[in-house]
């Protein structure tokens, strides 16, 4: 089924749930929501003993997952280093009801730890990002990244095999020289799908600091890269050059004030890109205007409310991801707590507020001394950009409609993660009173965290990463 | 290959010797799936020797059809693939059966890496003058077609470069559908394929009836133009010079210049950038007319452009621009129009626009004559040469040969001096070495009497710098002034100021005089060499320091052949004898190849020392593939391809990480080389 290149991991080592699927559907919605998840798939990618291996479950959790531009590939990459490729179903008229599901497509190791000799520094394995580039022949190609290096990624299938040898007979044995009195040409056979990834870029040597992001551009010949100080900009073809295109980094080391924490290009327009910062504020530039984006375009800040201030404002007001709407007109923030739409024209205030997980406002000084303060939330639009989703503690998951504007919690869990098993919303209480089915904010596991998630880009099916679970929830099938 | 080259029209062919010559081709079949990649590309490489033994027929029903799925393969191995194939047409049965190489050129044209898809494209066409005109619409047509429908934008991208070769020789209703597909081409929806047509707009406009052109071509470049993507409508920019060298002034006027017009103005600094970048290539093709109207305002903009990119860009142009000026008027022109703007340029805050303009702007003084450039340009060169950046002192410093020719270069002397010092005293060691490389050409034109006095010592404190490039640039830099300023120079001023070094109580200046011996011997003869340096040579064979005994050995070996036999006998022999019994290694080591070296001019004479060193001729053997081989024979015989090209990278990577450290990120260079090419 799969070739894995360079990597000692066989497909033993990942556990799949079982995919018997049963009939029933539950509903768990009263009132009811505007939509209901169903548990599609779970995938826990993690050896059999995991308690034996400590470590080797630490390079299972999955650090990003993001869907390819059809939806048909969903990639995931993880601490180790290894990216995940998963294939959807094919449909067949007869198992409808089979629609949705993701198989293992490919496995590879993308990055290995490494050591820079001269700065004495450990470079870690962990995929910080994975982006698709749009489809240009039959192969797929990704990108993903480490701290310091951008790889760009071929993944191929291959159903044909030459066969036949002139100095060899069909055994591999080496014939006589002096039998061989005519020429054979090999012939191809068909044989049975082999899926292979191949490293055919390597960008590396160009970022001195940790690469949080990387996005594509819409020209498709280019991507950028960014790290906490500076943003570059790539040829797809050219790996020994980069263009530096932001630096925030300050003469001074010491009047560092903030460092950039996200950014993305528009999805139509080449020459427009965000980026967003750890003070909680947005940068729009233009790269028609000038060949270094230094200055920004359109700056998008909320003025601070001075009755909430107190020693976390700042911490917490860090945008931790930023995503262009699918239809370039919106940008979205998310910050510790909240989740923000930005209108493009309007630079002054959100347009839109989410809640996430306000409750947590009272438990900010725990959080701030477990370091949970620090998470990197990601969030995420639907393909119509009228939902939005992020991830919370507990291994909770938040969306929020913004035409009702509906939300709703829910969990990823092994516990309720049957196949076809519906997701109970879930609420957590802030008050003093408890009613059933609700948890205590006290009780909320913080060691869970839902900090990636993907959504397809056409249709509603969410991809949720939980530590070292995949899950693949889908909008109910009738 | 000669065995086989005769009519083989099948194995059977080779008749009696059959195995002999079958057997190297059978390896050459089997290595084409082998896993090293060196072997399978060794392999394609000799492909053309693989279907001269099959013959025409096999090739043509079993070669080919294999190589057309052989598209996994690296890309070296596909882009050797891709070449072999544009020179097969003898191979497949001539003209007739030139269609036969279309299939696995086609699988080679949707690959994602570009330069085996412009490969494939390039063997394309090269076959399609092959094809009989029946043949072309037969065959050809229809896979310009397909490749142009194709689902994936890389096959659509190949197709564009297609068009051309196949429509000048179409029929009236085939070249109505080329034309068809090519404009749909332009307004795809993909950027890449939009790219790729417009690059090819310019060479399809040729081909092209002139009322086509003014027809479907203008308004496709129109269009493409004002594309919504920065990286199309650079590229109309290029297509914009083809056009206008088919068009008449007045259509130029009418159907280009809008168009032009918008672009030297466009909103995006790179499509300005690409109209400095091909300003002199627009000016040829649209005429002096109009490059009076509209060229000089938009130059003019140009240079003060917001953007540095831009200005730099165009100060390129500068003297280009003056130079391709119709010669009625070119003076007052570029005096009024020109040189006022360029006069903001040499204070410019940007230190690469400052340096671009430096690298052209003496190229003026020649167009402007003597009194112009004393008078007005004259005090632009002085003001650049005491520039803050050391580029732009060293581009004006590196042109002095143009000024030297029109008002001869006494009159910038007073001004070069401190600027040459300062130069060649800078931090940055880059610096002081790009100073060296000129030092020649600025002794020649000075003078040696200046150079004598101003800037000798300068060359000397060169060889005791403490950056190693340094000290051998400027042992190479004494060779050329010998070479200039002659033997009799050489003795007087530089040999012993170099011998007097060998003393020095630092062991690197001490070697530092034998490198300088090596490069200076041959300039200076043997008599110098006999009388002066062998002394010092033979000395320092005593040194405390090992690195300095096997640098005497070297440099011996080197001086061998400068000095008389009767020298190397009775002073150079026995000090290399006794260095190859000195305790270190590596002296006995040079000592013993200076031996043999010097024994092979002793040859005739009695030297004790067998040279048993003599290089053994390598039994490499060119044909390997005519020695039998076994199956695990070949790996490790050549170096693993990833691993050499990950070290290649390191390398290549190590200067430039240097050189960017100092201004941090802020990488300014002509960012459209990289951007503008699909």
């Amino acid at each position: 089924m799969q070739k894995i290149m360079g990597s000692h991991l066989t497909l033993d080592h990942f556990r799949l749930a079982s995919f018997s699927l049963p009939s029933s559907l539950l509903h768990w919605s009263k009132p009811p929501p505007s939509r209901t998840w169903t548990v599609v798939m779970t995938y826990q990618q993690d050896y059999l003993s995991p308690c034996l291996y400590p470590l080797s479950a630490l390079s299972d959790i999955i650090s990003t997952v993001e869907f390819n531009h059809t939806g048909e590939l969903l990639a995931t990459g993880d601490k180790g280093g290894r990216v995940v490729i998963f294939q959807r179903e094919q449909e067949s008229k007869n198992q409808v009801h089979r629609r949705g599901e993701y198989n293992v497509y490919s496995t590879f190791q993308s990055h290995e730890p490494e050591f820079d000799y001269l700065k004495s520094l450990e470079i870690e394995e962990k995929i910080n990002k994975i982006r698709w580039l749009p489809q240009q022949n039959a192969a797929y190609f990704l990108l993903s990244t480490n701290d310091k290096t951008v790889k760009l990624w071929k993944v191929s299938e291959r159903d044909k095999r030459p066969e036949g040898y002139n100095l060899k007979d069909e055994e591999g044995r080496l014939r006589d020289p002096a039998t061989i009195t005519t020429l054979r040409v090999p012939v191809l056979r068909p044989m049975d799908l082999m899926v292979e990834a191949t490293p055919r870029r390597v960008f590396a040597n160009a970022h001195t600091y940790h690469i949080n992001s990387i996005s594509v551009n819409s020209d498709y010949e280019t991507y950028m890269s960014a790290d906490d100080l500076r943003i570059n900009l790539w040829n797809f073809e050219i790996t020994n050059q980069s263009f530096n295109i932001v630096d925030i980094k300050p003469a001074n080391m010491e009047e560092l004030t903030e460092v950039i924490t996200a950014a993305e290009f528009h999805p139509h327009h080449c020459n427009t890109f965000v980026y967003s910062s750890s003070k909680g504020t947005i940068r729009l530039c233009d790269m028609r205007a000038s060949a270094l984006c230094d200055r920004h375009t359109k700056f998008f800040e909320e003025p601070e409310d001075p009755s909430n201030r107190s020693f976390f404002s700042e911490i917490i007001s860090s945008i931790s991801d930023v995503k262009f709407s699918h239809s370039g007109r919106c940008i979205m923030t998310r910050d510790y707590l909240t989740v923000k739409v930005w209108d493009l024209n309007m630079e002054n205030r959100p347009v839109e507020t989410y809640q996430v997980h306000d409750y947590l406002r009272s438990k900010l000084c725990s959080l701030y001394e477990n370091d949970c303060i620090f998470d990197k939330f990601e969030c995420v639009w639907n393909g119509s950009d009228s939902v939005i989703m992020t991830g919370s503690y507990n291994n909770f998951f938040r969306m929020f409609d913004r035409n009702t504007k509906r939300d709703v919690t829910l969990e990823a869990s092994r516990e309720n993660s049957k196949p076809r098993a519906i997701l109970k919303p879930r609420k957590v209480c802030v008050g003093g009173k408890r009613r059933k089915d609700e948890i205590s904010v006290d009780s909320l596991d913080f060691s869970k965290k839902i900090l990636h998630t993907a959504w397809h880009p056409s249709e509603n099916i969410i991809a949720v990463a939980a530590t070292n679970n995949l899950y693949i929830f889908q909008d109910k099938v009738n | 290959m000669a065995g086989v080259a005769g009519p083989a029209t099948g194995s059977g062919a080779a008749g009696g010797d059959g195995d002999d010559s079958l057997y190297p081709i059978a390896v050459l079949i089997d290595e084409l799936r082998n896993e090293d990649v060196q072997l399978r590309l060794n392999s394609i490489k000799k492909l053309s020797t693989i279907a001269l033994a099959l013959g025409v027929e096999r090739t043509r029903t079993e070669l080919l059809p294999f190589l057309t799925d052989t598209i996994y393969d690296e890309d070296e191995v596909l882009l050797a693939l891709a070449e072999q194939l544009g020179n097969f047409t003898g191979l497949v049965g001539g003209p007739d059966f030139a269609h036969c190489l279309l299939p696995p050129l086609e699988s080679l044209a949707t690959v994602e890496e570009t330069v085996v898809r412009d490969k494939a494209v390039e063997s394309l066409r090269q076959i399609s003058q092959e094809h009989t005109p029946v043949a072309l619409e037969a065959h050809f047509v229809p896979l310009v077609k397909r490749l142009a429908s194709g689902d994936w934008f890389t096959s659509r991208t190949s197709a564009c470069g297609l068009f051309s070769v196949c429509y000048p020789r179409a029929s009236i209703a085939v070249k109505g559908e080329i034309r068809q597909y090519f404009r749909s081409l332009c307004s795809d929806d993909t950027p890449m394929v939009r790219r790729a047509a417009a690059s090819k707009l310019g060479e399809f406009a040729k081909v092209l009836e002139l009322d086509s052109v003014k027809s479907e071509i203008v308004p496709l470049f129109t269009n493409l133009a004002s594309d919504e993507q920065d990286s199309v409508r650079l590229l109309a920019v290029e297509a914009c010079v083809s056009i206008a060298q088919l068009l008449s002034q007045d259509d130029i006027e009418a159907l280009v210049m809008p168009t032009l017009r918008q672009a030297a103005e466009d909103k995006s600094w790179r499509v300005r950038y690409m109209v400095a970048d091909k300003f002199s290539e627009l000016q040829k093709a649209v005429g002096p007319k109009i490059t009076l109207n509209d060229l000089i305002p938009a130059f003019q903009n140009l240079l003060k452009d917001c953007e540095a990119e831009v200005r730099a860009a165009a100060a390129h142009k500068v003297k280009e621009l003056c130079e391709n000026l119709p010669m009625e008027g070119r003076e007052t022109m570029i005096m009024n129009q020109i040189l006022p703007y360029i006069k903001e340029l040499v204070s410019d805050t940007n230190q690469h626009v400052k340096s671009a303009l430096a690298s052209v702007i003496m190229g003026l003084s020649t167009i402007l004559g003597k009194e112009n450039t004393i008078e007005h340009l004259l005090p632009l060169f002085l003001a650049q040469l005491k520039d803050e950046c050391p580029e732009v002192r060293l581009n004006i410093i590196s042109n002095l040969d143009c000024v030297n020719e029109v008002i001869g270069i006494r009159q910038l002397s007073q001004s070069l001096l401190p600027a040459i010092v300062e130069l060649a005293e800078d931090a940055k060691w880059r610096v002081r070495l790009a100073i060296i490389e000129y030092m020649p050409l600025l002794a020649g034109q000075l003078g040696v009497e200046f150079f004598d006095e101003k800037l000798n010592s300068l060359c000397m404190a060169w060889l005791v710098d403490h950056v190693y490039a340094i000290r051998e640039a400027a042992t190479n830099n004494l060779m050329k002034l010998v070479q200039k300023f002659g033997t009799e120079w050489a003795q007087n001023t530089i040999v012993p100021k170099v011998l007097v070094m060998a003393n020095d109580p630092n062991y690197l200046h001490r070697m530092t005089t034998l490198f300088c011996i090596n490069a200076l011997s041959e300039a200076c003869g043997q008599e110098i060499t006999t009388k002066q340096m062998l002394p010092i040579v033979l000395k320092m064979a005593g040194d405390q320091v090992a690195n300095v005994r096997f640098n005497v050995a070297k440099s011996l070996q080197k001086i061998g052949p400068i000095l008389d036999t009767d020298a190397l006998q009775e002073e150079v022999k026995p000090v290399l004898q006794k260095l190859g019994q000195d305790e270190d290694m590596d002296v006995k080591y040079f000592a013993q190849e200076a031996i043999s070296a010097v024994a092979q001019r002793l040859r005739k004479l009695d030297f004790p020392v067998k040279d048993s060193e003599e290089p053994s001729a390598p039994g490499a053997d060119k044909n390997h593939f005519l020695r039998p081989r076994g199956p695990g024979e070949d790996t490790g015989k050549v170096l693993p391809l990833i691993s050499r090209h990950k070290e290649t990278e390191w390398l290549e990577w190590l200067p430039r990480r240097q050189q960017r450290q100092p201004s941090l990120g802020v990488q300014v260079q002509p960012r459209d080389q990289h951007i503008s090419c699909t």
